[in-house]
């Protein structure tokens, strides 16, 4: 079974969790089904992507004819692809382009990552996911968030083949009701033209079925997994530090996820304790304004502010913490907690965060709920057994999420979309 | 004859506030007014009053009829101060005569696994209520939730009880049937009444359950089971929860009147009935080991819904840390809190056992353990305040003291009685005066170690009073 996705960010260029979980479903895909091969469409890799999967990169598809010699060609185009892939591309231009600003190649250059021209770029992707489909053999097309979403659509209206979309986030999510229009209808036109609606909870499902008016029988929850940490992380020892516990919050500082219910929650357990200190790693547009709040409460001295915390370093926060804060207002998934467990760190999320529909073994509040927050926070960090047991526990818990099983569902989804004619009779 | 053995369980806990970690040291008061009110009335109302009046009732109507009950002192307070009501209908129902009062730990809690002294002391204490409420000292006891090992019963022997309820759990007796009287294997006077799960949880847990192969459950078929039991097998012993009656199964069940239905049926099968200090009598027919606890509660039939995770364990450690200091305080209010905190049900909230619904105000097993542990804190706290923070080296080895020397005076109490009556052999003419003397010194002496212990040991009376806290 062939599959062609289409993702924006892919590992070892992380920008967000859309690269750690598209990583994972690919990889849970192919290690689970011997007999699923993945074309994963990238606006511009890096060419350090793992070689499990194919890797298309859209600023190497042509979309304007250029006429070269086969030895110019294999010089310009990465490691990755070969030649004889460019010139298959090249025979399925389908219309003229030759108006839009391409290179010498033919080709469309991206900036990568989240530009400001992002609604540019997520047109140009959908431009030339037209030409990916005529030329390339698949059985079914998976696209992961809003941005790929005219891309798999377009595919599916040029191949017939079915859509299945997988929603890591909503804009209801992002802007707390306060939806941008035009990412609206983008996200709409996406979900109306699938014929599978891959949720990565049961609340993001819910979202999808009331805001974006989806017929149910089409929408399912997958939740999301982790990877088992390599031993690079695995080796990186506990801090004890003694009689001090420390705290951490780690994530975009932006008010998607919370940061202030942290601050307060963090004022009201210092009035009783003086032991206890917090860390708010992460970088985003709040963060000046909760250095300021940690100091106008008059708790910045036991409030550090470490920063964007990258690659090993999110693993060496974790495995300094005595307890993790996830207080998000609104989280489709939240893939932190579950990597936090697998460090051995107890973590609180806020009721809210869909991640906590499948952990068990996690403190759950309201995010708004700062007194029940601050009192895990003093409970974990006070008994002993508490703590022992959502560590241990946790740390078992978290080893049955794999990506594997996670593939497994995509896969029954995917032979009911290619087999059975979809959901909908 | 075959004979049934019913008994029912009264208790209900104290419910506790929502207590934050900001409360500690500030607020002392650990209770949910509203939550106690509201539910013992609710259980009163739908299931207390209606069931004992129609036990009254088959009393009356049934000459033969026989039931046993036990309150938790908890359960009584709650009764006591929200719905006495329902303490009227027990005293009416003790008129009758067919009625026996079982005695278990005043606080329902797990103080016989933890220690040894409190729980004797809740025990008398309760046993003192049952005299003072029903006139008459319970010879049966029933653990709280009827956890039992071989500890315990030889401990429940000491105290003078002649037989204990406990559960028929599969891992203890085997082969064996629970239709027997047996002992406890490490005291031969304590008799062991054994519940009889299936036939006791047919009633208790299956009654209404529409999924039941059984269901509908009439009184008829049910002494039919009863009597197609084993020839020779005599004793079956029915236990369970009074709220089985409206609380677990509605009223709309029609399950008082299977309950109503039973006597008269019975009695057609030559069914009768017994209390469990009439079976204590009875000969035993072998010893029962239980070197591990068992409870009647869940498949397992063991501890392991208090003390299952290492959350409960810590609890009850930090709890039960303390049990001492409680114990020899003066202080009532301490003493009260330390009875609605040790309530086993505070415990159970903190399961992590798949398929426990029921958690009180509390969402989860973390929130229950929390909130239980911040009351703790305040707790403990307070205890340790009255002992003047002393550390706890001194006043365990003070404790110990007073405890050795408790020993000493009931030993030279026993020494006394012996050389009197030699005395008494030996010249009976000097017989007038000395013994009353000596009887009312010995009597005083007594009364002063049970009530009061600061005031006992007369050579080391100045140190013990450094460690005994003042009452307020």
């Amino acid at each position: 079974m062939k599959v062609l996705m289409f993702g924006w960010e892919f590992p070892p260029k992380i920008y967000g969790g859309l690269a750690v979980a598209s990583y994972g479903i690919t990889k849970g895909m192919i290690e689970g089904q011997p007999d699923a091969e993945i074309t994963f469409c990238l606006p511009k890799p890096c060419g350090e992507e793992e070689k499990f999967l194919r890797i298309i990169g859209m600023n190497q598809v042509p979309i304007v004819y250029r006429d070269h010699d086969y030895d110019y060609v294999k010089s310009r185009i990465p490691d990755y692809m070969t030649p004889e892939d460019y010139y298959n591309f090249r025979n399925h231009i389908y219309a003229d382009f030759s108006y839009m600003n391409v290179n010498d190649m033919g080709c469309m250059e991206f900036a990568g990552g989240y530009p400001g021209n992002l609604h540019d770029e997520i047109n140009n992707f959908s431009i030339i996911a037209g030409v990916v489909a005529r030329s390339e053999q698949f059985d079914i097309i998976h696209a992961h968030d809003w941005l790929t979403y005219p891309a798999g659509v377009h595919a599916k209206l040029v191949s017939g083949k079915p859509l299945c979309i997988h929603v890591h986030a909503t804009d209801f999510d992002r802007s707390r009701g306060k939806v941008n229009p035009t990412v609206y209808s983008i996200e709409k036109n996406g979900m109306d033209h699938a014929d599978c609606i891959m949720c990565v909870s049961e609340l993001t499902r819910q979202t999808v079925i009331r805001e974006y008016h989806q017929d149910p029988r089409k929408c399912f929850a997958i939740h999301n997994a982790v990877y088992p940490l390599p031993q690079e992380y695995l080796d990186i020892p506990r801090v004890d530090h003694g009689k001090e516990k420390v705290v951490t919050f780690l994530g975009r500082i932006t008010m998607q996820k919370g940061p202030e219910y942290f601050i307060e929650a963090a004022d009201l357990v210092c009035k009783r304790s003086k032991n206890i200190r917090f860390c708010f790693a992460g970088s985003g547009d709040k963060y000046w304004e909760m250095v300021d709040l940690a100091a106008a409460k008059g708790i910045a001295d036991r409030v550090h502010f470490p920063g964007f915390q990258r690659g090993k370093q999110v693993y060496e926060c974790y495995k300094a913490s005595d307890v993790f804060v996830m207080p998000s207002v609104s989280e489709p998934f939240g893939i932190a907690p579950l990597e936090a467990m697998q460090c051995g760190t107890p973590s609180i999320i806020s009721k809210q965060s869909g991640c906590g529909e499948i952990l068990d073994k996690v403190i759950k509040v309201d995010y708004w709920d700062i007194n029940a927050m601050a009192d895990a926070i003093y409970s974990l960090c006070t008994n002993e057994g508490l703590h022992t047991y959502l560590r241990d526990e946790g740390l078992k818990e978290v080893a049955e999420i794999t990506w594997v099983k996670v593939g497994h569902r995509i896969r029954k989804l995917y032979d009911e979309c290619i087999y059975n004619g979809g959901f909908i009779h | 004859m075959k004979k049934i053995c019913l008994y029912f369980e009264i208790h209900q806990i104290i419910h506790l506030k929502r207590y934050r970690f900001f409360d500690i040291g500030r607020d002392h008061y650990y209770y949910d007014d509203y939550e106690n009110e509201r539910s013992i009335n609710d259980i009163a109302e739908r299931s207390y009053v209606p069931s004992l009046q129609t036990l009254i009732q088959m009393c009356k109507d049934n000459p033969e009829f026989k039931v046993a009950f036990s309150l938790s002192g908890v359960g009584l307070e709650q009764l006591e101060l929200h719905a006495p009501q329902v303490i009227d209908l027990l005293k009416e129902i003790n008129a009758t005569g067919q009625v026996e009062f079982l005695c278990e730990p005043y606080s329902h809690g797990l103080a016989s696994l933890a220690n040894e002294e409190s729980f004797s002391a809740e025990v008398k204490r309760m046993s003192d209520r049952i005299k003072e409420l029903f006139g008459k000292r319970p010879k049966v006891f029933r653990n709280s939730s009827l956890i039992y090992n071989d500890d315990i019963g030889a401990q429940v022997a000491a105290m003078g009880f002649k037989g204990i309820l406990t559960e028929g759990a599969k891992q203890v007796l085997g082969w064996k049937s629970p239709h027997y009287i047996y002992h406890c294997a490490s005291d031969p006077r304590l008799k062991l009444l054994l519940r009889d799960i299936k036939l006791s949880e047919d009633i208790t847990e299956r009654f209404s359950r529409q999924d039941w192969s059984e269901y509908p459950l009439f009184a008829d078929k049910w002494l039919d089971w009863i009597a197609a039991t084993p020839e020779g097998e005599d004793v079956i012993n029915i236990f369970g929860e009074l709220v089985t009656f409206g609380i677990f199964h509605p009223l709309s069940s029609n399950i008082l009147e299977f309950l109503k239905a039973i006597p008269f049926l019975a009695k057609e099968r030559g069914i009768g009935f017994a209390l469990p200090s009439e079976l204590c009598e009875e000969k035993s027919v072998g010893a029962i080991e239980v070197p591990y606890n068992i409870s009647w509660v869940d498949e397992e039939r063991d501890t392991s819904c208090w003390l299952g995770n290492v959350m409960q364990r810590e609890a009850f450690n930090k709890l039960y840390s303390v049990a001492d200091r409680v114990r020899v305080c003066g202080d009532r209010r301490i003493q009260m809190d330390w009875d609605s905190l040790q309530a086993s049900n505070n415990f159970r909230f903190m399961t992590t056992k798949p398929g426990y619904q029921y958690r009180g105000i509390y969402d989860s097993p973390y929130d229950a353990f929390t909130n239980y542990m911040n009351i703790l804190g305040d707790f403990i706290s307070r205890v340790n305040n009255l002992y003047g923070g002393a550390d706890n080296e001194e006043i365990d080895g003070l404790i110990t003291m007073i405890k050795n020397q408790q020993d000493e005076i009931t030993a030279k109490d026993k020494e006394i009685e012996r050389l009197r009556k030699k005395l008494e052999k030996y010249n009976p003419t000097e017989l007038e005066e000395k013994p009353v003397k000596k009887a009312a010194a010995k009597k005083s002496a007594k009364k002063v170690a049970d009530v009061k212990l600061e005031e006992t040991p007369k050579p080391k009376k100045t140190r013990a009073k450094k460690a005994v806290p003042k009452a307020e």
